[in-house]
């Protein structure tokens, strides 16, 4: 089960946090400080693992990947492989940089909800439902529509009323 | 009526405004971010959807990523929910599964939204409803949502059912009598042919088999078809995880499945997927010698590979070999050892556990001699985690591989003196234990002691402050294994002392204490009041050097005078000495430090006399009063020449209580006083409290009025120090620490480059690894002192019994029909259909079993051949009968048909059979 899923930037930015249990924002703020501090801490070219169980407690594992300026990292107990999460993460990249066309920090920053949809397209309560990045983005692109239209529709009944009430 | 909500939606800050205004820093962060919140709660409150909408997200956007609370809003988010579009909807259920848990008090109101969502006919709503039930259920939403849960496991939207399926995990977890109605739903999944549900339910079903392994063994079999079949690598990952805990259960799955596994493993080009098998055979099939051998092949090629993750996991895997096969770590040694220079700290931990597994008695002196070689090396960090590890193995079991202790105490003060040591408080207390425990050591526990006090420069290093407080009280306590008291006391009261905290110090004056009375003691009482003649007996031997007499009382008696016989002339000296260290300490704001510098000022007070007159040689007058202070040396002597030993942690318990004493009366007030107050940890040797740094300050202050020729800047201090007292500082390297007679512990040739140290290392284990070769040591092991229960045992592992809970529980009644588990209370207002279910699955197992008695009787190739029409068979019926089941389920009669009731009598038989004996190995063949 993935416990959490984090994207910060290189100085400690939280640019995308999802935990899959409930957890006040202070505890939130508490262990993305405590993962920063040990990544920033480490050097380029060694192994993507971390021992976590210091930062969340037992049965705890990190998996992180550094891409320019940004940190993913995914958080799981002992019924993930290392090597399948280490995976995800490249998928998950890879679809995000399907959806921006050579994804940037800036595309993360702006996209909030983009971001948290096409995450939850991959990992559904802290299981993978989806590993295709095709897949993902068909979905994703889907719910865009859906929202579009949703959005399209009310406008015109919205402020057709709001004429005519005056 | 809507005109100024349309004002607000035109004038309101979108989530991108407010993305953008956050990066543009006009006003700073935190007070852009308060004025935005204020926005946010004045907008949220609109009537207009929309404008609520936007200021939900903008909510959740900074209480996601800027850590704001937004528990206020959550009524708010139920608001918009409510909205029929989906594109609000959406936004309230991020902001619902971002902020609401158990204790919310509007989680009751979503039901029936959730419901709603639920019965959608737009995909992508009943996604956004399951996940937030994934994510937010509690008992009473996972009660009343079951059934829209059961009706999704079986939806022809496989975008739908995935996730119904992924949901049943936090259903189950929460309301365990929902298993009695999903499960069977969730096993039909299982022989589903699309990857994608098959992925999901292997996903949920190793999620429940890590809880609970045993109640999922009865679907073995399905687990092995989708092992055998399988084409996707998550799934395979996933089924191996369930082995890797249905294996231990029982033996006969293991033998079906460890082919499998092993074939999967030669055949897969994916590094996951083989590290899965890889890890599932260390783990749980360690007793195959075959698979075992192939996979620690794989394990070789993980941990040779460039890519440093593959080493780590190799080494990993490797790790969990150890503790089962040894032989593996030793024939893999060349590259553990390799691994331990790696850049990589994972690496090099993972590969210090396991050199530390290697450590047995024969070769514990070699691979520790290395491993502090190592340490020197090291940056900070892993240099602690050598040295950490050395110390936890060498003193495991009460020094348990510990042969030559003369060796492990050397190698103690060694191990302090390493730059980046910060371990000092475990070096302390295994000096401490040793000298209490182990008396054939403490001559040279002395010695050790002795060299590290006479260091001013380690005084400076605030981390080993902890080891000289024992080496300060092992020199004290056995002052009599000492080569030269005079050298100690000059030790003990050199001017850095002042860079101790404070009860470190009083450790120090205590200790000087007892150093002269031993002084006092062998001049006056044991060689008689004959001066300027070699004391004591155990003296003699050395040669009477003249004495070197300094005025003043800082110049020590070097090392040029080896050994300096204690003459009248000398305890002058010494009494001059302790007047002229301690008695700036009587000013000291530590209580502890002031009273024990006080004691033992009086005490040179009282002795000065004597010591002064005889040195006159005019005994006649004082005569009367020489006898006096004789008969106080002695005194204080026998006080101190009373052994401590150790104290059991339990010894209080052995005193018997006297009668009419009542324990436990009266002594509540206390527990109230005592609260705020904390207790020292309860070691057996505690030498006092926590120091506080301002009282060093203050106190180094009144040391430098007396010595006003040093600085306090340590470093000059120190160059200084060592210029003046050169004789006092121990050549740099290791030089002869250890006297000739042990193996070769100190062996020059071990302290050569990286590359040298490791190929000796290697052959060293390999020596080690010849089985039960007698060590020659010169010298037998020293009797340990143990007490009977206080020392510490190897811990057992217990495992958690996780039988009783209510999941397996349910789990198990549904797949073995039994009955004798008692129903919860909750049970017992089940819709009458489940029990149906439960009757069906009673009879299954039953028609199986028959079948299984039939293939008993054939060879076993005979079985292996009837196995799948067996299986095929059963699935038909299986199905036939789920058909029949869920007909009924909708039509929801209440009322018990005689057919059931039939089919109810004939279940009642198998149910007398303990299930786990006569079912499980049936499903198995």
């Amino acid at each position: 089960m993935i416990k959490a899923v984090m994207v910060m930037n290189t100085q400690g930015k939280s640019r995308l946090a999802k935990f899959y249990e409930y957890l006040s924002v202070e505890k939130q703020q508490e262990l993305i400080r405590g993962v920063f501090s040990v990544l920033c801490s480490r050097a380029e070219n060694v192994s993507n693992f971390i021992d976590a169980e210091s930062i969340f407690g037992l049965d705890s594992h990190l998996v992180y990947k550094h891409f320019a300026t940004l940190y993913f990292v995914f958080v799981f107990d002992s019924s993930e492989n290392e090597l399948a999460v280490l995976d995800l993460i490249q998928v998950f990249v890879e679809t995000l940089d399907k959806c921006f066309q050579n994804v940037c920090e800036l595309d993360i920053v702006f996209n909030y909800s983009k971001i948290h949809t096409i995450l939850d397209e991959m990992v559904f309560g802290g299981q993978v439902v989806e590993t295709s990045s095709s897949e993902i983005m068909k979905a994703v692109e889907e719910i865009s529509k859906l929202e579009a239209a949703s959005n399209a529709i009310s406008l015109i009944p919205k402020s057709a009323s709001g004429w005519r009430s005056r | 009526m809507s005109g100024p909500s349309l004002m607000d939606s035109l004038f309101q800050r979108t989530l991108e405004d407010l993305i953008k205004g956050l990066r543009q820093q006009l006003i700073g962060e935190q007070a852009f971010i308060s004025k935005a919140l204020e926005e946010i709660r004045k907008e949220i409150k609109s009537t207009d959807l929309s404008t609520k909408s936007t200021a939900l997200l903008k909510l959740c956007y900074l209480s996601n990523l800027h850590f704001h609370d937004m528990s206020f809003a959550a009524f708010h988010a139920l608001e918009v929910l409510s909205s029929p579009r989906f594109s609000h909807k959406k936004i309230a259920y991020h902001a619902i599964s971002l902020s609401f848990h158990d204790s919310t008090p509007v989680l009751l109101l979503i039901t029936n939204h959730l419901r709603k969502d639920l019965t959608s006919t737009n995909e992508f709503e009943v996604s956004l409803s399951l996940q937030c039930l994934s994510r937010i259920a509690n008992v009473d939403l996972a009660r009343d949502l079951t059934p829209e849960v059961f009706t999704l496991l079986s939806s022809n939207k496989l975008y739908v059912r995935k996730r119904a399926v992924a949901v049943v995990l936090r259903v189950f977890e929460k309301y365990p009598d929902s298993v009695r109605v999903c499960f069977k739903r969730l096993v039909e999944n299982l022989e589903n042919y699309d990857p994608q549900i098959l992925s999901a339910v292997v996903g949920v079903f190793s999620e429940l088999a890590c809880k609970d392994p045993r109640s999922y063994l009865p679907l073995a079999p399905e687990f092995y078809k989708i092992l055998v079949d399988s084409k996707s690598n998550w799934i395979s990952i996933k089924v191996l995880k369930i082995f890797a805990k249905l294996a231990p259960l029982e033996p006969r799955l293991a033998n079906r499945v460890v082919e499998p596994i092993c074939y999967l493993m030669r055949k897969t080009g994916a590094k996951s997927l083989l590290f899965e098998c890889v890890r599932t055979v260390v783990t749980s099939f360690s007793e195959y010698e075959s698979a075992v051998r192939l996979a620690v092949g794989k394990i070789r090629e993980f941990m040779v590979d460039e890519d440093p993750n593959l080493k780590y996991l190799g080494l990993h895997a490797l790790s969990i070999v150890a503790s089962k096969h040894l032989w593996v770590v030793s024939e893999n040694k060349e590259v553990v050892i390799k691994s331990l220079s790696d850049p990589d700290p994972n690496i090099k931990i993972e590969s210090l556990r396991l050199v530390m597994a290697m450590v047995s008695e024969h070769n514990v002196a070699e691979i520790s001699k290395v491993l502090v070689n190592y340490a020197l090396k090291s940056d900070p960090l892993f240099c602690n985690e050598i040295l950490g590890s050395i110390l936890s193995t060498c003193s495991r079991n009460v020094y348990e591989i510990i042969v030559d202790f003369d060796w492990y105490v050397s190698l103690l003060g060694e191990m302090s003196r390493i730059p980046h040591c910060q371990m000092g408080e475990e070096i302390e207390n295994q000096l401490v234990d040793i000298g209490l425990r182990v008396k054939d050591v403490r001559l040279e526990l002395v010695r050790v002691a002795r060299d590290l006090l006479i260091d001013p420069a380690l005084l400076g290093n605030s981390f080993l402050h902890r080891v000289l407080s024992a080496a300060a009280w092992v020199s004290g306590e056995y002052v009599e294994f000492s080569r030269n008291p005079l050298e100690l006391m000059e030790a003990l009261l050199q001017p850095r002392t002042s860079l101790l905290p404070p009860s470190i110090m009083a450790i120090y004056i205590q200790s000087a204490f007892k150093v002269l009375v031993f002084c006092l003691h062998t001049c006056f009482v044991r060689g008689g009041s004959t001066a300027g003649v070699s004391a004591s007996a155990s003296y003699e031997s050395f040669d009477d050097l003249s004495v070197e007499n300094g005025a003043g009382s800082t110049v020590a008696h070097g090392q040029t005078c080896t050994s300096a016989p204690i003459t009248n002339e000398s305890i002058v000296n010494l009494l001059k000495l302790v007047e002229l260290a301690l008695s700036p300490l009587l000013g000291s704001h530590d209580v502890e430090v002031q009273e024990r510098a006080r004691n033992l000022l009086g005490f040179v007070d009282l002795i000065k006399l004597e010591a002064l007159n005889s040195s006159g040689q005019e005994e006649n007058d004082s005569e009367q009063k020489g006898v006096e202070a004789t008969k106080i040396i002695r005194m204080v002597h026998d006080a101190f020449s009373k052994e401590l030993g150790p104290v059991s942690l339990s010894a209080q318990g052995k005193v018997p209580v006297p009668d009419g004493l009542t324990l436990n009366e009266n002594l509540g007030d206390l527990e109230t006083i005592c609260s705020d107050i904390e207790l020292p940890s309860s070691n057996t040797f505690s030498f006092g409290y926590p120091s506080e740094e301002k009282d060093v300050s203050s106190f180094s202050n009144l040391q430098i009025k007396e010595d006003s020729g040093q600085s306090n800047e340590s470093t000059s201090l120190l160059a200084e120090h060592r210029k003046r007292h050169g004789l006092y500082y121990l050549p740099s390297g290791k030089s002869e620490v250890i006297s000739n007679d042990y193996p070769p512990a100190n062996d020059p040739a071990l302290q050569g480059d990286n590359n040298d140290t490791a190929s000796d290392l290697v052959k060293l284990t390999a020596e080690s690894l010849v089985p039960k070769r007698k060590p020659n040591h010169s010298k037998p092991r020293p009797v340990v002192v143990k007490l009977d229960e206080a020392d510490e045992k190897p811990v057992a592992v217990k495992h958690p019994e996780s039988r009783d809970d209510s999941l397996s529980g349910a789990v198990l009644d549904i797949l073995f029909g039994s009955e004798d588990i008692l129903p919860t209370s909750s049970r017992s207002n089940l819709p009458s259909s489940n029990r149906k279910g439960k009757e069906k699955q009673h009879m299954i197992t039953q028609v199986e079993s028959k079948e299984n008695v039939v293939g008993d009787g054939n060879s076993s190739s005979r079985r292996r051949k009837d196995h799948s029409h067996g299986k095929e068979r059963r699935h038909r019926k299986k199905n036939a009968e789920e058909r029949n089941e869920t007909d009924r389920k909708e039509k929801e009669s209440s009322s018990n048909h005689p057919r059931r009731q039939k089919s109810r009598q004939r279940a009642e038989e198998p149910l007398k059979v303990p299930p786990q004996t006569s079912v499980i190995p049936d499903f198995l063949l």
